[in-house]
């Protein structure tokens, strides 16, 4: 198991070698950029604002509830809920959901290419299929999906407004005055580092289950599958060595 | 011309093709036949280089393609048009995005030459107005039509057809072989056409090379596989109750 794990890894760089080597034709290239952040980014955009509010408004909730006590401001009620949502909720968690939608996607898109021989057809035409078909799509994810995150943190945090404006679990001017308290912008530089790694992850992993995928449909279905399990494991790897690194 | 010699390939200790060596002439339609599982695929894989042989050479007129490293293979690739046993067409692509993509990638011509070319190039195989379709809204047999059109429009000097008719009712075969043959004849292409449907081989077939559990059997012409005394090759060809009949009356 060892050695096929490492095995894995091996081919995994040997593709992203084949990636990054120098594309045909760069104009070819921008179309399809553009093509896959609409795909992959501008799409995820719906579910990402979806669960943003709701985590939002929970968070602040859950601190509401936990935090009960006449020695603790009612404005710590905002400052954690933006804590949360910028250092590991709108990166990290984000991540993992993309990893599911966008992660399968790409790994059954590439796995259906290649079980179908659209693959073999553009290594026919002396295309460099593993660049032409993942390199835009890595570049469109590390591009878009920090606007992604920023927006989740902006809609996480206005989630958390609305629960205290609707339910009345708190004044809405503490829990404002908590979001402006102690702000470092370096927080936001943190997480956008850290989805930036986590979009070539995401992109990169499922595109290699996706690549090297062989046999019929089901096998397809099982290569995405492999890619979000393995996706979801390396970006949790990755939060810790970031957060290790950039953070202490 | 395509020349293969000795050609040896295995997957996991299992020999598939096993020293064969072939010519394949040019501007002549050469058919590779034989049953399921008996290697063609593979053997034409290996001739485009989609497949490493384990040993033996493949030469392109007098270039030594499996000598050739990744980039020179890529210049060779470029005279190289290949239509696959689905069709193989880029889903999320029209018609028109499948043809003119090897023109998007390999030449500097302007948007009118492009466009210009693909046109006929989607005429040359009787396909119009259909150019906004996406694959998934085209018939087996307009597909086909396209991939033709998609292996055609650099020019190519070899083309490879794997099961070009695969899927599709006996007029539209023979409407593809024959659309196959004409561009062979017209362009001077070496094409060389893997089947194991012998409609295609009375039809088009003017080399034909009959593979037999990884092994080269039997090659001749069209006329000469009717009368060979090859027993394999006879129950392959008179397969059907029909043919057997025939037979008899030959």
């Amino acid at each position: 198991m060892v050695t096929k794990l490492f095995a894995q890894i091996g081919q995994y760089f040997i593709l992203m070698g084949k990636v990054f080597s120098r594309p045909e034709k760069l104009s070819i290239y921008r179309r399809r950029i553009i093509y896959e952040m609409e795909a992959l980014g501008f799409n995820s955009i719906g579910l990402t604002a979806i669960i943003s509010v709701f985590i939002g408004a929970v968070i602040t909730l859950q601190m509401s509830i936990n935090l009960e006590s006449p020695f603790i401001p009612k404005y710590i009620i905002g400052y954690a809920t933006r804590e949360t949502m910028i250092l590991e909720f709108s990166s990290t968690v984000v991540a993992l959901i993309l990893a599911g939608k966008v992660g399968s996607s790409i790994a059954s898109e590439i796995g259906t290419m290649r079980i179908t021989e659209q693959i073999d057809a553009l290594e026919i035409m002396g295309v460099n299929s593993a660049s032409y078909l993942i390199l835009p799509k890595i570049v469109a994810t590390v591009l878009f999906f920090p606007f992604l995150t920023i927006l989740s943190i902006l809609i996480g945090i206005f989630g958390g407004w609305l629960i205290a404006v609707f339910t009345g679990i708190m004044i809405p001017d503490d829990y404002v005055t908590g979001l402006l308290y102690d702000f470092r912008l370096y927080s936001i530089i943190y997480t956008l580092i850290k989805t930036c790694f986590f979009a070539f992850i995401i992109t990169s992993v499922s595109a290699y289950f996706g690549y090297y995928a062989k046999g019929n449909s089901l096998e397809v279905g099982k290569a995405s599958t492999r890619a979000v399990v393995a996706s979801s494991i390396v970006i949790m790897i990755f939060n810790l060595i970031l957060t290790q690194i950039l953070l202490t | 011309m395509i020349r293969a010699e000795h050609i040896c390939k295995s997957f996991e200790g299992r020999t598939v093709l096993d020293d064969i060596s072939v010519t394949f002439d040019t501007g002549k339609t050469n058919l590779i036949i034989g049953r399921s599982g008996s290697g063609k695929t593979v053997l034409l894989k290996c001739l485009v280089g989609l497949h490493a042989v384990d040993s033996g050479e493949i030469y392109y007129d007098d270039i030594c393609y499996t000598a050739l490293g990744f980039k020179e293979r890529k210049a060779v690739r470029k005279n190289i048009g290949m239509i696959f046993q689905g069709g193989a067409l880029l889903d999320s692509s029209t018609v028109a995005e499948n043809v003119r993509l090897p023109l998007d990638l390999f030449t500097e011509q302007s948007e009118a030459e492009k466009r210009e070319r693909v046109e006929f190039c989607l005429h040359r195989v009787r396909l119009e107005n259909a150019d906004d379709l996406y694959p998934s809204e085209l018939s087996g047999g307009m597909i086909k039509r396209v991939a033709i059109a998609r292996a055609i429009v650099l020019n190519p000097r070899y083309l490879f057809c794997d099961e070009p008719n695969s899927g599709l009712d006996p007029q539209t075969s023979i409407v593809i072989d024959n659309l196959i043959h004409e561009i062979t004849e017209e362009y001077n292409i070496t094409t060389i056409i893997n089947t194991h449907d012998m409609n295609s081989v009375m039809e088009i077939g003017e080399k034909i090379v009959y593979i037999h559990e990884g092994r080269k059997w039997w090659e001749g012409t069209k006329e000469e596989i009717l009368h060979a005394d090859n027993r394999e090759l006879n129950d392959f060809v008179f397969a059907s109750a029909m043919a057997k009949r025939a037979k008899r009356a030959i």
